[in-house]
Parts: C-alpha cells; structure tokens; sequence
C-alpha cells in the first residue's frame, strides 16, 4: 500500500510533470488564460493519461516485450487513439467543451506528456495497478499546475507589468518562481 | 507565420532566366533563404514558441543541449525528405497520423544509434530522445513546409530549422552551464572563487532563463523601434544602422 501513496504523491508533487520535468509546457502556456477552461484541458488530459496506461500496461505484458524496436512507433499510435476517442466523446457529451478548447484538444496527441508517462511507466516497470496510480497522480498533478498558473494569469491581467515583459516573458518568470516552489517537495519522500 | 506555398512557379523558375525574377509576382525564396530563415528570422523556438519542453529539460549542460540539438535536426532532415517524396500519396483526412508514424520511426533510429554509440549522452537525455516525436517543431515543419514543397527544398528546411533549434538549445545551455556549474563544455570559465548558481541547474533555471532571454528579445526589440520612430521624426542624430531597421520596418 505504502508504495502505491509513494507512486502517487511522487507523480503529483514531487516530479511533477509540468514544473519539475518540463512536460505539457505547449498547453501549460497556451491554454491557462482561464481557469474554468485550464481545468477542463487538464481533466482531459488526465483522462487521456489514465487510458494510455492501461492500454500500454497491457502492450508492455504482451507486445512490445518482444519487438522492443517498435515501442515508440506502438505508443505514439496506442496515444493518437486514445486521443481521438476522448475528441469525439467530448465533442458528443460537450460541444460547448469542444469549441472551448479548440485546436488544443487534438494537440493532446503531441502533448509530451502523455508519452513521457508511457516511457516512464515502462522504464519503471510498473505493472498494471502501479501504472494506473502513477497516471492518476500524474494527471492530477497537471491539473494543479494548470489551475495555479491560469489563477495567476488572470490576476496578472489587471497588473501593470513592464511593457518589456507583457506577454509570454512575464508567464515564464512566474513559471520559474512556481517551480522553486514545487522543489520545496523535493525533501518529502525518498522514493 | 508567413508560408512561401504560394508561389508554384518556384520550381520552373530557372526554365526562364530571361525576366528578372524579382520582377514578376512575390520575391522568389532563394535556396539560402529555405536554408537560413530558421537561423534567427523564424527561429522555431524564440519566435514561433515551439518545442519548449527539451529546450528548457535538457539544457542544464552545452554537451546535452548539442546531442539533444544535432538528434532533432536528424529527425528533421529525415522525416523533411520523407513526407515530401511522399506528399502526393499521403491521404488529407490521416495525414497527421502518416506524419507521427514516420516521424517516430526516425525518432527510433536516433535512439538507438545514440545508445550505440554516445552511452552516456544518452542516459542523460533520457526519455527527451523518444519524446522528439512529440516535438511540435517536427510536426509543424511537416504540416507547414514540406507536404507542399520539393524534397531538395524540405531537405534544406529541415536542417536549417534543426541548426535554429541547435543555436537556441546550445544558447540557453551555455548560459545554464556558465552560471549554473562555472564551466562550459565540461572546461572551467568562471575564477575559482566563483559561487555556481546552483538554482540554473535545477528545473527553475530552465524557465527563468528562458524568460531572461525572451525578456532581452523584447528589450531590444523595443529599442530598435524607439529609434525607428526617432530617425523618421527627423529629431536628433540619425542612429547608426536606422536605413536598414527602417527597411524592414517598410
């Protein structure tokens, strides 16, 4: 059990995929205008990651095991699959979702951190259950950063920052004072 | 982002030397222009904002952020050439997917040839090798250039937009290794005394020197456009070099 909250906590804290590894930056800066729209892409991404994780659990005990050759070409494939499933659920439950988040919700697919999970996951050799908390963590883990950078912007709209610095300069400082903070969980677990 | 698709006429262009080209329609995009652009001009990660991730994960060293570099202008020039034998054949409605497929075969052929060759260099890129099928630098060039263009021309379009993605890795590198660990390439810059900047090394680093540099981009920039504005005012002395930042501001 203990390793499961270890698993957890790790992927949503301590190596967090956005702050701390540097994965999904393309939607951590495009889409965090908004909070209510950061927080969807991030359910959705997280949705996209807890899929990837199965099916790549289940490629890793049967597939790919024997043609180690072919394992990014499987994943990236298994990944644009999974991808446009959730498109089209999406766009049949929530059309509304859909137009809101636009040409970021096919670009899931060239999200690298979906396919950072499957490498990592595999490098790991986590199997079935240890994969399915590490992609929860994992998507929670976007979720939070999403939700504390777009909270950040949307202040930051009413603030008289330097002309120099308006636009994605300014994003990218507040990114780094946000990562130091996310190393401060650096001390929590030694896993 | 402005695209060159629009000029058909490129290739039968030296089939008729006798007009001067610079006279009929558009300016034609040279040979060295295809090669260049991607240098500074349109440099994909400072000004088209692609390919952040293993510009800021893998520079904490000059040596990681060349391998990283010279890796995805590989994987560029590879599947540049490759879309574009193909453009013809390749579906609309699955051509991402085409794109990805290929893309990622070339990303596996790196990988291995690394692990083969420089063992070391590759443990420490780690997962970042396999993750250049998700580089939106790739992609795009393949979405935007090469599935509309010659093979010789998506040849020179990859590997000049790879040396662009080299120039910014090793920039943010060299400035990360200098500051972050007092040497550079491994040799010591830095006088002995010389406290590292531990903080360069760590992920913070990565996005603070990101923003510092975007931060002097726009500085300059800004200058450049001050005095723009003061040379065409006519008030005080023309500044040097005003004939041609007025140029490209026309």
């Amino acid at each position: 059990m203990r390793d499961y909250v270890v698993i957890f906590v790790s992927a949503m804290l301590v190596q967090n995929f956005t702050l701390v590894l540097f994965l999904g930056l393309c939607a951590f800066f495009g889409v965090t205008s908004k909070v209510s729209v950061a927080v969807r892409l991030g359910l959705a991404d997280t949705f996209v990651l807890v899929m990837t994780s199965v099916v790549v659990s289940i490629l890793n005990r049967w597939v790919v095991g024997h043609v180690p050759y072919l394992r990014t070409i499987a994943f990236i494939v298994v990944i644009a699959s999974m991808v446009q499933v959730t498109e089209m659920a999406i766009k049949k439950w929530s059309p509304v979702l859909f137009r809101e988040l636009g040409i970021y919700l096919p670009l899931i697919t060239t999200n690298c951190a979906i396919l950072a999970l499957a490498i990592f996951q595999t490098n790991r050799g986590y199997g079935f259950l240890e994969g399915l908390t590490y992609s929860v963590g994992a998507g929670l883990g976007l979720i939070l950063a999403l939700t504390l950078m777009a909270s950040i912007r949307e202040r930051l709209d009413l603030a008289d920052v330097p002309s120099v610095a308006r636009g994605i300069a300014i994003v990218l400082i507040i990114s780094g004072a946000l990562s130091l903070a996310f190393m401060g969980f650096a001390g929590m677990l030694s896993a | 982002m402005h695209e060159h698709g629009s000029a058909p006429t490129a290739p039968a262009a030296p089939a008729a030397p006798a007009v001067p080209a610079s006279l009929v329609g558009p300016p034609p995009v040279t040979a060295m222009q295809d090669f260049t652009k991607g240098f500074w001009k349109e440099n994909p990660v400072f000004v088209a904002m692609l390919g952040l991730c293993p510009t800021m994960a893998v520079t904490n060293s000059v040596m990681n952020a060349l391998a990283m570099g010279l890796a995805t202008t590989f994987v560029l020039l590879g599947s540049g050439v490759f879309v574009s034998i193909f453009r013809k054949l390749i579906p609309n409605e699955v051509r991402i997917s085409t794109y990805v497929i290929i893309i990622a075969a070339f990303v596996q052929v790196v990988d291995m040839v690394l692990q083969a060759f420089v063992p070391l260099t590759h443990a420490a890129l780690g997962a970042f090798i396999a993750l250049i099928v998700v580089n939106c630098i790739v992609l795009a060039r393949q979405e935007m250039f090469t599935a509309k263009n010659t093979v010789w021309r998506s040849a020179l379009d990859g590997v000049g937009m790879g040396i662009g993605f080299t120039l910014a890795c090793v920039m943010m590198g060299s400035l990360r290794e200098v500051l972050g660990s007092g040497s550079w390439f491994g040799l010591r810059v830095m006088p002995a005394n010389f406290e590292p900047w531990v903080i360069m090394n760590l992920p913070p680093g990565g996005f603070l020197t990101f923003g510092f540099i975007l931060l002097a981009m726009a500085w300059w920039a800004e200058r450049r456009k001050r005095r723009t504005a003061l040379a065409v005012s006519g008030a005080g002395t023309v500044p040097r070099g005003s004939a041609a930042a007025l140029g490209e501001a026309a």
